[in-house]
């Protein structure tokens, strides 16, 4: 590979058309589309006794109205469990239109379609459903005790019990020199992408296909879960994921009820029909992450070292369990982040409440594990007197540790083994990038102001690049073209790009002559999504092992062209050459001529490959046995487990002691995914990643009330980051190539958002002296603690008190 | 036309337009459902996060606040009325598309033309030839929610754009003595 376009800060080719209003979005797509709305339960837990439907019968413009009586075979069945486990005893789905019970505000009831979404809304808002209103279950502590259930048939509300362990906990902990216990909080945020879901359906009567548009991050299930649903064999149905607006997880979950009942109308009605999600419903309909209690207990020697960690988790997985229990398994696991810890148990128990389901959100249960081991180290910390660095420091796998294996499997159901990285080195650069050590100036120089200023770090380790696998289609066309295609979409990042940078230098083209098709199932059947860091690794490798094989067989080609050996062939911008041979060379787009032998001559260059255009060998036939015709190759990645990407985030915060606002002075990352196809790239992912754990940490919450009314459901109420909430940011890079894969790479997408809170907790714990132990934090919140008998803190040996 | 609908005249990225739209629609649904003109987008139909923002007279505005039938007489620019004439038949982007791309200042790009459209009104409207502060910087960034790139390169394309803008005025005056 040439590393010309490898590693730089190639500027991104999706961007000449978005930054002209040319991009195409789901909503942009079909504007002559019939148009969906949804009546949706207007309460948390109901049973539905009837839908009168007859008022709405006479809008001008109506075109359909379902419930879930209209609906037949597969499609009346429950919505798919997609991953499911083995731990995950009491799996409940719901039905793309609520069937008897509503089990949560938002579940859709009735489908209407009309000419335009303003009659269609019109309609919807005739339709009366009588409900009998049922005891409603909102957050862990009422699931668990389970005075009202979610589902009849779950009395705990238990849906799974997740447990892993590494040795006897308990023996380890009683044979501990010291140990702590606590309980801690984590409250519900989510993806909240600037576009909303949608879906865009098209039958073709005369073919009896079907074309879908989703805004979705896995466009081949999806296909598999439509053609599954509607009883379509697959090669009926395509699915593209067009221009999407930010996913962030959400859009991983599928099919959503509207990705089967959109299509389902689509082909009943004989017309295009279009679903545009507004923001209160993905507020009510979609999906939220991360509300946990935390129960920890911990055993350590004097200096600090951990000897034993037992953690219990209360994780609200909403009212349903589509997603399966991935999010408790990414808590259970990568709560350890980046320690040699010796005697692990954990045990996450996921139950139901009567609100919007849980699937991942960047970073997907790490934060919340992250929160669980960094708190943890605080504790430790303050109780022995010790740094806190220090300790964690104290804690840490060394680099002669790796490959570590922790006993554990990871969410991809493959042993937890970590790949590389070097900790010690990580912490270090964290430490000069906010001058830890000589913090106790910048303290007092605050107080000199009357302000409270404190620090906090939080490393991470993520698991990333997941499988099962992914492939990808390299062609080289005759006009010197290279089109590049992926089954894996993109929701803004840049894969376009950097997947033409690995094209580009494996092949040896100019960048601008290559084309990147993403997440299209016509271009490409098989694919798994995006999610979980995992585009640029296992992407990445599969589209540098398909541009490889192009390479392997073009080198062969021109080298009987050329008469050479192709061990003495290079190729660079687009010319297959004999090194040091000048003149002795023949275009790329030549040799993909050449590779596909013709009959017919339909334009200039095509009359190069043609029968009688030149000398053949009349003893073999033109295609050799085993070849193809064309000039490229399929090929897929399947890594052998995840890669591990590493990070560690400091903050100082500075409170104002009148309104406890409390400010970021200071935000400073370390990163480190392995080898960088482009850092501007990464760069990018990190600063929005960092955003969205500032916003956690300190503005965003789902403010279910009691009767599982969402209260905050628009963003006039909750509070996402605008530029004016958001640090600027200090960055250091690490790079410890994961050994798994032949170009190093480890994912970067999540990783900004995982230390976030953790963090944050830690520096406004040692900026006013009071233990924090739940998150988010409100300036009124922060009030009321200092003023209550919460627990005081003091950090040593550069403590505070407020 | 019914009593649910109104004819306007508007002028639509310099170009004079007359339409009949329903009393009720958005400008946003008109821009977008009526005119083709996709690339404003809408992010949450309440005002907030201003991804749906053009310009109206020249003055930023949610399009998704005002009814279309509001617009009769006035003037609309879009993102895809941004860029400009180069004066030889061709057109030029606006320094703030450019930076934009040159400074990584969109991901997924959905707050995108909300985001152009407010700094290029804000960049047009201020002397080209004075620096531009940090805190024109946070005024211009401040009132749009991006879900993607934390504003860091938003703010760099600011920047950018101003410092462009600034070259381009200086050799503006020079080419004039």
């Amino acid at each position: 590979m040439t590393t010309k376009f490898f590693g730089e800060p190639v500027r991104r080719r999706e961007d000449a058309r978005l930054i002209i209003g040319q991009g195409r979005y789901l909503d942009d797509i079909g504007s002559d589309a019939y148009a969906a709305a949804f009546v949706r339960s207007p309460y948390a837990h109901a049973r539905i006794l009837d839908i009168d439907v007859s008022a709405a019968m006479d809008v001008e413009g109506l075109l359909a109205i379902y419930t879930y009586e209209d609906l037949t075979g597969p499609m009346a069945e429950p919505l798919p469990v997609l991953i499911p486990h083995p731990q995950l005893t009491a799996p409940r789905t719901g039905y793309p239109l609520v069937r008897d019970v509503a089990q949560h505000v938002g579940e859709p009831i009735v489908m209407v379609v009309a000419t335009d979404r303003y009659v269609a809304e019109d309609a919807a808002g005739l339709i009366e459903v009588s409900y009998e209103e049922l005891p409603v279950v909102v957050g862990v502590d009422a699931a668990e005790a389970a005075e009202h259930t979610v589902h009849d048939d779950v009395p705990d509300n238990i849906a799974a019990r997740h447990h892993q362990e590494t040795g006897d906990v308990e023996a380890a902990l009683a044979a501990s020199a010291h140990t702590l216990a606590f309980t801690q909080y984590f409250e519900r945020s989510a993806s909240m992408p600037m576009e909303g879901k949608g879906v865009h359906a098209r039958w073709d009567d005369a073919d009896s296909s079907l074309r879908v548009y989703s805004s979705t991050q896995a466009s081949t299930s999806v296909r598999a879960a439509i053609a599954a649903k509607l009883g379509l064999s697959l090669e009926k149905v395509e699915v593209i994921a067009p221009d999407v607006g930010g996913g962030f997880g959400v859009k991983i979950v599928h099919p959503w009820p509207e990705e089967l009942l959109v299509p389902m109308a689509a082909r009943l009605l004989g017309h295009e029909v279009k679903w545009t999600e507004d923001r209160r419903e993905h507020f009510i309909s979609s999906a939220h992450e991360r509300q946990q209690r935390q129960e920890i207990t911990v055993g350590f020697d004097d200096d600090g070292r951990i000897t034993a960690l037992d953690v219990l988790v209360w994780h609200d997985n909403g009212a349903y369990t589509p997603y399966g229990i991935i999010v408790p398994i990414n808590t259970a696991t990568q709560l350890l982040g980046p320690y040699d810890i010796p005697v692990y148990r954990a045990v996450v128990n996921s139950v139901y409440t009567n609100t919007v389901v849980v699937t991942p959100y960047r970073g997907a249960g790490r934060p919340q594990g992250c929160f669980a081991m960094e708190r943890t180290m605080d504790r430790i910390a303050q109780e022995r007197g010790i740094d806190r660095a220090l300790v964690r420091e104290r804690n840490l796998i060394q680099p002669d540790q790796f490959p570590y294996d922790w006993g554990l499997t990871f969410q991809d159901g493959r042993p937890l083994v970590y790949d590389s990285g070097d900790y010690p080195a990580m912490i270090a650069k964290l430490k000069a990038l906010v001058s830890w050590d000589t913090f106790a100036e910048r303290r007092a120089a605050a107080e000199a102001r009357g302000k409270l200023l404190g620090i906090g770090m939080a490393p991470y380790v993520e698991g990333t690049g997941p499988g099962p696998y992914e492939g990808a289609h390299v062609q080289v066309l005759g006009s010197g073209k290279v089109l590049v295609s992926t089954g894996l979409t993109s929701q803004g990042q840049g894969h376009e790009t950097v997947f033409a940078q690995l094209a580009a230098a494996e092949l040896g083209v100019p960048l601008e002559d290559v084309e990147v098709t993403t997440g299209d199932t016509r271009r490409f059947g098989y694919a798994v999504g995006t999610f979980a860091s995992r585009a640029a690794v296992v992407s990445g490798n599969a589209v540098a092992l398909a541009a490889r094989g192009v390479r392997e067989k073009a080198l062969r080609i021109a080298a009987e062209v050329l008469e050479a050996d192709p061990a003495d062939l290079e190729i660079d911008e687009g010319l297959v050459q004999v090194k040091g041979t000048p003149g002795a060379s023949i275009p790329l787009r030549t040799v993909a001529v050449l590779s596909n032998p013709l009959r017919y001559a339909f334009d200039e260059a095509a009359r190069q490959a043609t029968q009688f255009s030149g000398p053949g060998d009349d003893s073999k036939p033109p295609v050799a046995v085993g070849d193809a015709p064309g000039l490229e190759h399929t090929d897929y990645y399947s890594p052998l487990r995840s890669t591990f990407a590493s990070g560690a985030h400091a903050v100082v915060v500075e409170i104002d002691p009148a309104t406890w606002e409390i400010a970021i002075e200071q935000y400073a990352v370390v990163h480190d995914c392995g080898t960088i196809i482009n850092p501007m790239i990464v760069e990018g992912q990190v600063h929005g990643g960092v955003a969205q754990g500032v916003g956690g940490a300190l503005y965003e919450r789902m403010a279910y009330d009691r009767d599982g009314q969402l209260t905050n459901a628009s963003f006039m109420d909750f509070l996402m980051p605008y530029a004016s909430e958001v640090p600027d940011i200090d960055i250091d890079h690490q790079s410890t190539p994961s050994p798994l894969n032949e170009l190093g790479i480890k994912g970067a997408g999540e990783a900004g958002v995982i230390p976030g809170s953790a963090a944050i907790a830690s520096a406004i714990e040692d900026a006013v002296g009071r233990r924090i132990a739940a998150m988010p934090i409100s300036p009124t919140e922060l009030y009321d603690l200092v003023r209550s008998d919460a627990e005081r803190v003091i950090n040593n040996p550069s403590g505070a008190m407020a | 036309m019914t009593d649910t609908e109104r004819a306007i005249s508007v002028v639509v990225n310099g170009v004079p337009r007359e339409a009949t739209v329903p009393v009720r629609w958005l400008l946003s649904d008109a821009l977008r459902h009526g005119l083709g003109l996709t690339g404003t987008h809408v992010g949450c139909e309440h005002g907030v996060c201003g991804s749906c923002t053009v310009l109206v007279d020249g003055q930023p505005t949610r399009s998704c606040l005002v009814l279309a039938v509001q617009m009769d007489g006035h003037e609309i620019t879009t993102v895809e009325g941004l860029s400009r004439s180069d004066n030889r038949g061709g057109q030029v982007l606006h320094p703030i598309q450019e930076a934009f791309r040159e400074c990584h200042a969109l991901q997924c790009g959905f707050c995108t033309p909300g985001f152009l459209t407010t700094i290029a009104a804000g960049l047009d409207a201020r002397d080209p030839s004075v620096e531009i502060t940090d805190e024109e910087v946070d005024e211009l960034v401040g009132g749009n929610l991006c879900r993607c790139t934390g504003y860091a390169n938003i703010k760099k394309a600011c920047r950018h754009a101003a410092a462009r803008m600034r070259d381009a005025a200086a050799t503006d005056v020079e080419a004039a003595r």
